[in-house]
């Protein structure tokens, strides 16, 4: 049984019935998925979700599928870490790292909307999938249309890194490069969208792909022991997880689940591409939009859609937004990857390098729980990390020459300081 | 050569303006092309604009592939033969 309502759009609240449908006919806003949670009440508990899979089908309930999944049966329930060596070194007392940089199958927050965007389209009985992609979801989708068997076309910008092509065409998808940046590939996708009969995962699926971005927010919950952290950090691309995020926190609120601690959520951009964030630091409503010039490709999205919802989730939450540049952002990667053991693409290097500066400007206290949301893995985007690290000559076989190459080791490498005690 | 241009139109607001999808309207500036539309078809111009001289925030208007927010916006100048796309913003990532 599904606690799905109908589609209602975010601006006028027209109520759709559920389709293939992503905007409203009247105004041009967003849909998106209704549920009816005084019927959930009772029955969607800690218990019933705890005696679910361990994959992000565990929150079905808040789901708008209507039978049993079709896709992503071991996506999603990434780690929560405790950043306990990342918190000493930032001075603050409660860091946790959500990291998606490990999610199944293809190491992106991305496999959970993809999970539920697929489980639609076959529902609806689509035999095509498809996606405008900065480089993750066209690996996702690609992945998951594999697995489920259906025909793929993922269309990207054309200056890709290497990792996330070859990442995707291995699973055989119809691969089309657009000359241009992301804001092309996804305006020409709404046209495509509009001619033929697919199903673009983030342009007519959109109201069921973006509900699976949720469960990140779900996840970060239950696994802090169904409490909500105060702050909570975010990348801000097209826009999707920020608001998302918000939206678990409030329902598992409204459900009971956890106290409503008034979580305040941020937004974290790079210097190169950074619509919203000026937009907050302007005080606009509105973002102006941007060429995207960063090496956080994955996030380089100069038309946000959802940057308008990006920035009234942040105002109303009470938080902020931030932004890093290029070399902040790769310091920031390497930061999390020496701390934590944890290895991010540039856009998750933003994220932290905009907690830290959030820390620093004294917007999050330090002595106040944060979560730091990492959407995605560096061993897809390694061209970017090189010329960042001190490399050794290759020596022979013989004990003399290692017993020389450790002493110098030494001095270009620090030791790092032993695991802190947990104080939580 | 003709004096006008051509303005591609979504499927969601073809049945507004008579199921076209594109429609050669005479203009200098894409104001002037989007204010005749308007002018023409009510139902179209409700939908594109919100109040008297602002695109709804959920609709992008490119002239030859290019956002008018990168140029003049609705002042952004045209001549004979461009392709003004009016286009759904839809989010992704």
């Amino acid at each position: 049984m599904s606690y799905v309502k109908s589609l209602r759009c975010k601006e006028c609240h027209t109520d759709y019935a559920l389709g293939p449908l992503t905007v409203c006919d009247n105004d041009f806003g967003p849909l998106e998925v209704a549920y009816d949670y005084e019927a959930m009440k009772g029955k969607v508990t800690r218990a019933s979700i705890e005696a679910g899979p361990r994959s992000l089908w565990r929150y079905k309930d808040l789901l708008p599928i209507e039978g049993e999944p079709k896709a992503g049966f071991n996506s999603g329930f990434t780690p929560l870490i405790k950043a306990d060596r990342l918190a000493a070194e930032l001075g603050v007392k409660e860091l946790y790292i959500k990291d998606d940089s490990a999610n199944y199958p293809s190491f992106s927050y991305k496999d959970r909307v993809v999970s539920v965007a697929l489980t639609k389209a076959i529902e609806f009985g689509f035999d095509t999938v498809g996606c405008a992609s900065t480089g993750n979801l066209a690996h996702s989708v690609a992945a998951h249309a594999a697995a489920a068997g259906l025909r793929a076309f993922v269309m990207i910008p054309d200056d890709l890194e290497e990792g996330k092509v070859v990442g995707s065409l291995v699973f055989g998808p119809r691969m089309v490069k657009i000359k241009g940046n992301y804001d092309d590939v996804n305006r020409l996708c709404s046209q495509i969208a509009d001619k033929y009969n697919w199903a673009i995962v983030n342009v007519n699926l959109r109201p069921y792909y973006t509900e699976g971005a949720k469960t990140h927010g779900f996840e970060i919950a239950e696994q802090m022991g169904w409490r909500l952290p105060q702050h909570t950090v975010s990348p801000v691309a097209g826009g999707t997880i920020l608001p998302k995020i918000y939206k678990a926190y409030k329902e598992f609120i409204t459900l009971g689940l956890v106290e409503d601690n008034s979580p305040k959520i941020y937004g974290a951009q790079a210097d190169g591409c950074n619509p919203v964030v000026k937009a907050l630091r302007e005080g606009q409503e509105l973002f102006h939009p941007q060429k995207p010039n960063t090496i956080a490709k994955s996030i380089a999205i100069g038309n946000p859609a959802d940057g308008y919802y990006v920035i009234q989730d942040i105002k109303e939450s009470g938080g902020w937004g931030e932004s890093a540049s290029d070399q902040e952002i790769l310091d920031a990667v390497k930061l999390l990857a020496r701390t934590e053991g944890i290895f991010t693409e540039p856009a998750g290097g933003t994220t932290l390098a905009c907690t830290i500066k959030l820390i620093q400007s004294g917007k999050i206290p330090r002595d106040e729980s944060i979560c730091v949301c990492i959407t995605g893995n560096g061993l897809k985007t390694v061209e970017v990390m090189q010329g960042q690290f001190a490399t050794s000559p290759a020596i022979n076989a013989k004990m003399s020459e290692f017993n020389e190459l450790v002493s110098q080791l030494e001095e270009t490498h620090t030791t790092p300081s032993p695991r802190p005690t947990p104080t939580a | 050569m003709s004096d006008t241009v051509t303005v591609r139109i979504p499927s969601a607001l073809r049945p507004q303006i008579g199921d076209q999808e594109s429609l050669d309207v005479a203009g200098g500036t894409v104001g002037e092309v989007l204010g005749s539309l308007n002018t023409q078809y009510p139902d179209f111009g409700k939908r594109l604009y919100k109040g008297e001289n602002e695109i709804n925030r959920f609709i992008n208007i490119y002239v030859n592939d290019e956002d008018i927010r990168f140029m003049e916006n609705l002042q952004t100048p045209l001549k004979p033969g461009d392709e003004v796309s009016i286009v759904p913003a839809i989010a992704g990532g």
